[in-house]
């Protein structure tokens, strides 16, 4: 038994350090990105060509996560800012929800990453493009959001194996099926009976039921046309 | 075990060991609140989930991801015959997208037994039969029904399907740390769990009235998310737990709990000025197999599940 247990205990120790060589990349690479903008002017300008470099650790996982719903929530709120002209007093309200709890999720990360957050030392957070939705009209909307939130639920279920710590696997099982509830509403809205339809829920062979999964890679790839920089999850992707 | 021993010993080999714990004791500090709670909670994790790495990739699962995924598949079957008798109960679901969604659902319960049993193998449970469960809630007639008409009323079996989902999804949500040690069974409950909350979402739509009717801000109810314990749900007399707290509370709060990972989100992030419910309903919580039980009792004939 104590031998079993110091090996863990070691392990454990050892995975911290890389854990803590491995925040500090990300703090660098933070540092490279506002490299591009020069020493004396901290300009809030992102250097397009930096890119953004996720850990191979748990806060690499938690970054991303923050990442996602850093763009769900500025989806949401570009929504609430500016209703389509179609839409009614309940899809406003539900939209309403929605930022809400994207937001919450948003700065909850935030405060769990704290100094570890990849955009800490970014004077301004990064700008999200949404120029490929369409987003003045209720149609438009709902299809953005199906979208996003399908990534969101699939991005999550790809990640809590990459998890290594149980408490932060917990805490992101508490978001993704949140954000299951969310596909399942505003898929409805697109397409009336889609809530669980063979798009996102296997139909077939021995994952026949289960949800989607996405790799960080898959998903970076996913999400990229709204975000200014270029997303490296090779780190991501050495996790088991 | 005897921790600084251990620590000692460990100097033998890595005589760095007290620097890295003190740094990594610094590094907590400054995650705050929710660092110190995430690092106090780990360890005994860290260390099963260490055990059951080294052991339990080969054969047999190990018991404690059999018991898992054993509890699951029974919640499965509850769920599975719940849908199976309603969708096969002439004039009780209107044909058209009701129809529809729940023998989609009902078709997707059946998928999760047998994506259950296929991890499982010989370690399953004997197939349940659809006698063992009473969804009226009597127990098989020994005491009064809690939904007498849950199979000749639409709205009822609607009720009572959302509270089954609930129930799932915080189920699931309670299991999933304890599959850590293999990944291919966490991603697979994790899909399943998603699966469950898409599914209570939309029965949440269903019984609003359908998904055009938003329920925030407008006095329809329920939401597609939990919001608070929802007035202890859609039948407070018989469903408030599913949205109560388990046990141990501070593990297992209930749905209404605002504090995430040792911080008040209601009052760290009052600036927003968004509604109280809003704290509550961006995270849904775990809920202890004990308390699941208990829930799924209601619905079961005889006193085990």
């Amino acid at each position: 038994m104590s031998d079993s247990v110091s090996t863990s205990f070691l392990g454990r120790t050892l995975r911290r350090r890389s854990f803590l060589r491995v925040a500090g990349a990300t703090a660098a690479s933070s540092a490279l990105v506002l490299a591009g903008c020069g020493d004396d002017t901290p300009t809030p300008v992102v250097n397009t060509t930096s890119s953004l470099v996720f850990a191979n650790s748990d806060l690499g996982v938690l970054n991303f996560a923050y990442l996602l719903e850093q763009l769900e929530a500025a989806f949401y709120q570009k929504v609430v800012d500016n209703f389509p002209s179609d839409f009614t007093a309940e899809d406003k309200a539900a939209c309403i929800d929605l930022r809400d709890h994207e937001v919450i999720h948003r700065e909850f990360l935030k405060y769990a990453l704290a100094s570890n957050a990849y955009d800490v030392s970014l004077s301004t957070p990064l700008i999200f493009n949404f120029s490929s939705f369409t987003l003045t009209t209720r149609a438009g909307v709902y299809a953005a959001a199906r979208t996003l939130e399908d990534v969101g639920v699939a991005a999550y279920n790809g990640a809590g194996k990459l998890l290594t710590d149980p408490a932060y696997l917990k805490l992101l099982a508490k978001l993704a099926s949140v954000e299951a509830r969310h596909a399942a509403f505003v898929r409805e809205q697109v397409q009336p009976g889609s809530f669980a339809a063979s798009d996102v829920i296997t139909a077939t062979g021995p994952l026949a039921g289960l949800d989607t999964v996405k790799t960080p890679a898959e998903v970076a790839v996913l999400i990229a046309p709204f975000v200014p920089v270029p997303l490296v999850t090779d780190g991501l992707m050495t996790l088991s | 075990m005897d921790i600084l021993k251990l620590i000692s010993d460990i100097s033998k080999v890595d005589p760095e060991v007290y620097d890295r714990l003190d740094s990594r004791r610094r590094v907590f500090k400054s995650l705050g609140g929710v660092g110190k709670t995430v690092a106090a909670a780990a360890v005994p994790g860290f260390l099963s989930s260490m055990f059951s790495k080294a052991y339990g990739q080969t054969g047999a699962l190990p018991q404690g991801i059999a018991d898992i995924l054993n509890f699951a598949l029974k919640l499965e079957y509850l769920e599975y015959y719940f849908y199976k008798k309603g969708v096969a109960t002439s004039g009780l679901i209107p044909a058209g997208p009701g129809l529809t969604a729940l023998t989609q659902i009902r078709d997707d319960e059946q998928k999760h037994i047998a994506a259950l049993r296929g991890v499982l193998g010989s370690q399953a449970i004997a197939e349940l039969p659809e006698s063992a469960f009473d969804f009226t809630g009597s127990k098989g007639g020994t005491r009064a029904p809690l939904f007498a008409d849950v199979y000749s009323n639409y709205q009822t079996l609607l009720a009572v399907a959302q509270s089954l989902e609930d129930t799932g999804v915080r189920a699931y949500k309670g299991g999933a740390a304890g599959l850590m040690a293999n990944d291919t069974i966490l991603t697979a409950a994790l899909n399943i769990h998603s699966v469950e909350a898409r599914h209570a979402s939309h029965l949440r739509t269903m019984r609003r009235g359908g998904p055009t009717v938003a329920g925030a801000g407008t006095g329809a109810s329920p939401k597609s998310w939990i919001s608070g314990t929802d007035g202890g749900g859609a039948a407070p007399a018989a469903t408030a737990a599913i949205y109560g707290a388990g046990n141990p509370a501070a593990s297992f709060p209930a749905e209404s709990n605002v504090t995430q990972g040792g911080v008040n989100l209601q009052t760290a992030l009052a600036s927003f000025n968004f509604p109280a419910a809003a704290f509550s309903e961006a995270f849904d919580e775990p809920l202890d197999s004990a308390t699941v039980t208990a829930i799924a009792l209601n619905f079961v004939v005889g006193n085990t599940l």
